[in-house]
């Protein structure tokens, strides 16, 4: 009977089909981890106080956010030095989150449950998020304002949180002014110096152009120093404040106010509050610049460099992969020579990436940039301007990388429309061109939208080239600025991909990191799978017409 | 041009005739276009051609050879100032000294032979110079003097280089690191014979032989705390060996090593790392019977002991463990330079290279680690004495004749060779050749190990191991879906796993690198558990299934097997996770990890084989699901309706048919996934250790080729060697990927035809 049921094929036929299922279990899998991990990373979680007592010690508090958890079996435990009494069956541990790393040294810490005697949620207990040494925990004791105690006890809360925005407010203007104005001075003096230099090259180096250029330099350092007044003065007022804080342990802690992002009490807010929370630290996480060696803070510059350096590729891949397919499709007689073509589109598409990045590395940034710093910029010498990784030189990498999804959807579009309409227009006079352009394009340009996102989507994820190409884990400028001449094609930027490659595996605090870096992923998996459904869509209409204007 | 749209298009060949402006302006734009359009088509295997020659390009002068040009001979510059005993070039290759057996140094131009400056080292009167030799390393420039008095004196030649008035500018000197006074080594006063040095920053150490005793005296710099100046405190040990035959010593830099060569070719090592007490640790004889060594140098690093002998043969020998873990002078490769005696060997200073020039005056450059020879130029003189420069770029040799012939070479890249890449190589003071990936080190006399075959390993084995988890899964899902899914489903189904696709594998490679690699570690049982449950609980709930009421079976359509299995498969797998911990403790007594380890000798790294095998099959299953699943699913209807209806299953028909008739599409689904596993580079540099080992255990690491490039790239010097060997590695790849894509796509346009022609 069973040899009977395997003969039928049938138990193949069941493994088949798991085949399939392992496989959408796998996708969705993944996703559901990547979405659960990265959306729960900014809602604010319980803060305890444990009393903790390990065996022969003295007992202590500890006060920190419940991150991990782990099971070992009592076997396992000994095998790895704990003690173990014959009554316990397993070993259960917690990761915590403690924070106050300029007091303990570490964030995290690892505590045995059994040793905990006792743990609680009090209100009182506050999260300061710091622009450095990472949260703190623990408990207000009172708000200070040029060194004098203005507020204690339970009022002290309320005062720190206006206080806290009058801060945040000074600290914005402070770095209006250094990155928008006293960045602008800095790169007009840079720009005068490399002009000077230019023109010492060129030897006009005369009388009028040194008084031209010093009467610059004398004007921007007006302003410089006007700025740099400013700045003083903000920098004592915000200083001025600071907050005096009682961690665990009892020891007092003063956090200068210019140093707090955010100060809160999770164990007293409300759903309402935690949704707020919620969303403050969402929308902080896309429109803030990193922090902390970008394990804080948000992703901004590397959203911005990623659309930046994909808008550029789309503008350089577009127009050759189109050029191609139409090649392909509408002038090659299909032979020998479309075959060989449709072998290189096949092997630009299966060349490693990593491989495009070397290629571009060489070939782009070397031989092409070198020259055109020799030829162009020969005053910034030594200092490379397009002789090193950067934008320009990412954008037409992974254009060429792209280039054939682009070439092979356009293609597949241009297959689709009915021969009957190319006819139609030869036959009322116009030349193939106007055929083209006024016909076929448009009528397959769904079909190049189509691979254009879907070239963007690849290009978006790509890692292994950008890192060889211009893609730096913290950018201090972006590409695009308030600067002549605005786009900066030269400077090297922040990218997602890498973002997580580095913060997850190259950042000194991995354990702090990780709730970012699934957020990050998250981000980048929603923007791709975006990208891709919505190229599936407009290729599923553009299928449903066809097939409307064929009937 | 315009002819064929005459003929092709009437109504263009009128309005031409018309001779409108703008009709000829139109055909113009069209013609324009249509060579435009051809170019751009054209350009893409302009592109791929330009990929793999510009890698070409960059690869091609690693297996160039050397060049050396004659720049100038010219007469020995103040040769009565006496016989050259030893010739030096400063790092610029402008000016040359040359040592005298009469205590005189003469600077001269290297290009022209011009005499700059003559200086007398400052020998006292009544002794006489009976010995010379060159510390080590040579880059330092220190000499010593043996004296027939017992006394020694040590010298160093220097050059500052500076711009007055815009033009560079060396001048040469001669400093004294051990004091102007003479050093008494031999209080006896006996003619130091032999003598050895090495001028380190706080140490140093002389070796003099005099008529019957080997002596060694080391100085320790010991800095007051009060005032700079540094007091020497001296150390004496008198070594237990007979001095007689010996015809020359070395101290290597470290000051822990010093080798005696005497007249037969028999050589003693010496351990003097206590300086007090020398320990005779090894003797060997290292010339064949019936040879005499002619010459001797260490190479760069002092790790290895260049032997030139009379028979024209230069021997490396390497301090290396042996069997016993003990010590032993190990001969790792021989150079046939000629047939005459070697008179010279100049070893390089900053690569493991070395110059040498025989009795007829052939000069040659070889490096050690390629055993590549780079140069052979003809001086036909007899040498007096030779040297290479500090970047190996120029060589002074002054002949019999009284001639000094001064060469720049161009002698880039010579620490590869094919062979040196692909086959073992035996490294200094390494037990056994071996292969080795080691680009990069903190020291500069590093030897670099360029050895691609590890990395090579790597590649295969993580697409060997994604492709164990890939083929299976893709290629039966593929079936499925194609054949045997409803087409409902397979419009969900086709899309959602080529998304998987899309997915960045940097998140992939994340994912497998932080989660799943802690998580297989600790439920490493589970998973195998996993591999065998699962499919065993498949079958078993399709063996069941059948026995199911048939009311319910019919209400359920054919083909919605996938979807009843994904909680069977859910269930088992958290089953087979859910026991892990206890089975291993059950089984195992601790973890299985410790029970590899300790019964088996098979160790584990969290970040290894397995995880990426899970991770990049993960990425590669959309590649080859897609294609194989095209290929499947448009083989021709009537084939399959025609075996059906002669009374065949559908599980044999798809065996007998669809499978066959598909076979080629199949296969070019898998070179095509290949091809990405090999390539892929995110996964396997987030979820390895990255370590270029080539061991076969799953549990092992591996770096591959890919993530070797994306580690190493961004911090090699432009046009270095390393810089090279790495493009070299690109390329490597790319002809890979270049022959599993083209057989693929070959193979995918046949297929196209022959179902067209079904």
């Amino acid at each position: 009977m069973i040899k009977l049921w395997f003969k039928s094929g049938a138990p193949w036929i069941w493994l088949n089909a798991a085949a399939v299922s392992i496989c959408m279990i796998m996708v969705v899998g993944v996703l559901g981890l990547v979405v659960v991990r990265g959306v729960g990373h900014f809602w604010p979680a319980q803060v305890t106080q444990y009393n903790y007592q390990e065996e022969g010690k003295e007992p202590q508090l500890i006060i920190g956010e419940k991150v991990d958890a782990s099971v070992t079996p009592s076997e396992m435990a000994k095998a790895t030095g704990h003690k173990m009494s014959p009554d316990e069956d397993t070993l259960v541990q917690y990761l915590i989150k403690v924070g106050n790393r300029d007091v303990t040294g570490s964030d995290f810490l690892w505590i045995e449950e059994r040793n905990i005697k006792q743990h609680a949620d009090p209100a009182d207990l506050i999260v300061v998020e710091r622009r450095e040494w990472g949260n703190f925990y623990g408990r207000l004791v009172e708000v200070k304002e040029a060194g004098k105690s203005i507020a204690t006890g339970p009022e002290a809360w309320t005062v720190l949180q206006s206080k806290i925005t009058e801060a945040l407010v000074i600290f914005k203007e402070i770095a209006h002014l250094e990155k928008k104005e006293i960045g602008a001075i800095n790169y007009g003096l840079e720009r005068l110096r490399l002009k000077q230099k230019k023109l010492q090259l060129e030897n006009h180096w005369d009388a009028t152009a040194q008084a031209q250029v010093s009467a610059e330099t004398a004007a921007y350092d007006v302003e410089y120093k006007k700025y740099q007044a400013q700045l003083g003065e903000l920098y004592q007022k915000i200083r001025r404040n600071s907050i005096v804080a009682e961690t665990e342990s009892g020891t007092k802690v003063k956090i200068p106010l210019n140093k707090v992002v955010r100060a809160f009490k999770p164990n007293e807010m409300s759903l309402m509050d935690k949704t707020v929370h919620y969303g403050v630290k969402v929308i902080e996480f896309l429109t803030d610049d990193p922090r902390e060696a970008n394990t804080e803070g948000g992703i901004f510059p590397a959203i911005f460099g990623t659309v930046m350096m994909v808008m550029m590729m789309s503008i350089i891949v577009t127009p050759f992969g189109v050029i191609a397919a139409v090649y392909l499709r509408e002038y090659a007689k299909q032979g020998f020579i479309t075959r060989l073509i449709r072998i290189a589109v096949n092997n630009l598409a299966g060349v490693p990436s990593v491989v495009y990045g070397v290629f571009g590395l060489g070939f782009f940034v070397y031989i092409l940039g070198g020259n055109i710093d020799q030829l162009f910029f020969p005053e910034s010498s030594p200092a490379p301007v397009y002789g090193t990784p950067g934008l320009l030189w990412a954008s037409i990498t992974l254009a060429l990388l792209t280039l054939p999804v682009v070439i092979v959807s356009t293609e597949e579009g241009l297959a689709r429309i009915p021969s009957s309409i190319r006819e139609g227009s030869l036959a009322l006079g116009a030349t193939k061109l106007e055929t083209l352009w006024l016909t076929v394009l448009p009528m397959a340009s769904p079909a190049m939208m189509t691979g254009l996102i879907l070239a963007v989507a690849r290009a978006a994820g790509e890692v292994a080239p950008l890192m060889l190409v211009g893609v730096v884990k913290l950018a201090p400028t972006l590409p695009l600025d308030g600067n002549f001449p605005f786009l900066h094609l030269d400077r090297k930027f922040m990218h997602l991909g890498f973002h997580i490659y580095d913060v997850g595996f190259q950042s000194p605090n991995v354990e702090a990191a990780r709730p970012l870096v699934y957020a990050t992923a998250l981000l980048l998996v929603l923007v791709i799978i975006g990208l891709n459904l919505a190229a599936i869509v407009i290729r599923n209409n553009l299928r449903e017409k066809y097939r409307a204007l064929e009937g | 041009m315009s002819k064929i749209n005459l003929q092709t298009n009437p109504s263009l060949a009128s309005s031409l005739s018309s001779g409108g402006v703008h009709e000829r302006w139109r055909l113009i734009k069209d013609a324009a276009a249509r060579y435009g359009v051809i170019a751009g088509g054209l350009g893409i295997i302009f592109a791929i051609a330009l990929i793999f020659f510009y890698l070409l390009y960059v690869v091609y002068p690693l297996f160039m050879s050397a060049t050396a040009q004659s720049v100038n001979q010219y007469d020995v510059p103040e040769i009565a100032m006496g016989k050259t005993i030893l010739l030096g070039i400063e790092e610029q290759n402008e000016v040359a000294a040359r040592f005298t057996d009469t205590g005189q140094v003469v600077f001269f131009e290297i290009g022209t032979g011009k005499s700059i400056l003559t200086e007398a080292i400052k020998i006292p009167a009544g002794s006489t110079i009976v010995s010379f030799a060159q510390g080590s390393p040579v880059s330092e420039g220190a000499v010593i003097y043996g004296l027939s008095d017992g006394k020694a004196i040590i010298v160093k030649h220097q050059y500052k280089v500076t711009y007055p008035n815009n033009q560079k500018l060396i001048t040469p000197s001669l400093v004294y690191p051990m004091g102007e006074a003479p050093l008494v080594i031999n209080d006896a006063g006996a003619a130091l014979e032999k003598v050895a040095v090495i001028i380190g920053g706080n140490s140093s150490t002389i070796v003099a032989k005099t008529a019957e005793k080997i002596r060694l005296s080391h100085f320790e710099k010991e800095k007051s705390l009060f005032s700079d100046e540094a007091a020497l405190t001296r150390t004496d040990a008198v070594l237990n060996y007979s001095a007689t035959d010996v015809v020359e010593i070395l101290i290597d830099k470290d000051e822990h090593n010093m080798y005696l060569l005497n007249k037969t070719g028999q050589l003693g090592l010496f351990d003097i790392t206590d300086k007090t007490t020398p320990k005779l640790t090894y003797e060997q004889h290292i010339v064949e019977a019936g040879q005499t060594v002619t010459s001797t140098a260490f190479l760069n690093g002092d790790l290895s002991l260049m032997i030139g002998d009379s028979s024209g043969l230069v021997s490396q020998w390497s301090k290396v463990r042996d069997k016993l873990n003990q010590f032993a002078m190990q001969k790792i490769r021989v150079f046939k330079v000629s047939n005459k005696a070697v008179i010279t060997i100049n070893p390089e200073q900053r690569r493991k290279g070395f110059m040498t020039v025989d009795a007829d005056g052939v000069l040659g450059i070889y490096h050690s680690t390629s055993e590549r020879q780079m140069i052979q130029e003809n001086l036909s003189q007899g040498p007096v004495a030779a040297a290479i420069s500090p970047r190996a770029n120029a060589v002074l040799v002054q002949t019999d004749a009284g001639k000094m012939n001064y060469w720049t070479v161009d002698n880039k890249h010579p620490e590869v060779s094919l062979r040196s890449i692909w086959q073992e190589v035996w490294y200094e003071s390494y037990p056994k050749p071996d292969y080795i990936w080691q680009s990069s080190s903190a020291n500069s006399d590093f030897e670099p190990k360029y050895s691609l075959t590890p990395l090579v390993f790597g590649t295969l084995k993580a697409a060997f191991y994604a492709m164990l988890v890939a083929m299976p899964l893709a290629l039966m899902g593929a079936i499925y879906t194609a054949y045997f899914m409803t087409p409902k489903m397979r419009q969900y189904v086709k899309p959602t796993i080529e998304l998987m696709g899309a997915l960045p594998t940097v998140i992939l490679g994340f994912l497998a690198g932080l989660w799943l690699a802690p998580l297989i570690e600790e439920y490493l049982a589970g998973l195998f558990t996993l591999f065998m449950l699962v499919p065993l609980a498949v079958i078993l709930f399709a063996f069941v299934w059948q026995f199911c009421p048939k009311v319910i079976l019919q209400k359920l359509p054919e083909g919605f097997e996938a979807a009843i299995l994904v909680p069977i498969i859910i269930l088992s797998a958290w089953f087979a996770i859910s026991i892990s911990v206890p089975l291993e403790s059950y089984l195992f007594h601790g973890t299985l990890r410790d029970w590899f380890k300790n019964e088996l000798g098979i160790g584990y790294d969290q970040r290894n084989a397995l995880v990426v095998g899970i991770a990049m099959g993960f990425a590669v299953i959309p590649t080859i699901f897609s294609i194989a699943e095209d290929a499947i699913f448009s083989v021709p209807k009537h084939l399959t309706v025609g075996s059906l209806a002669l009374g065949a299953t559908t599980w044999q028909t798809m065996i007998n048919v669809v499978l066959l008739t598909a076979s080629p599409g199949i296969f070019s689904a898998v070179m095509i996934g290949l091809g990405r596993a090999v390539g892929e580079t995110m996964i396997v540099l987030m979820a390895t250790g990255n370590t270029p080992v080539m061991d076969l255990s799953i549990f092992q690491g591996l770096r591959t080729l890919a993530a070797n490039i994306a580690v190493e790239m961004p911090e090699s010097a432009v046009d270095s060697t390393h810089y090279r060997v790495l493009f070299l590695a690109a390329l490597v790849l790319f002809m890979f990927t270049f022959v599993f894509n083209t057989l693929a796509e070959i193979i995918r346009q046949r297929l196209r035809e022959k179902y067209s022609s079904l």
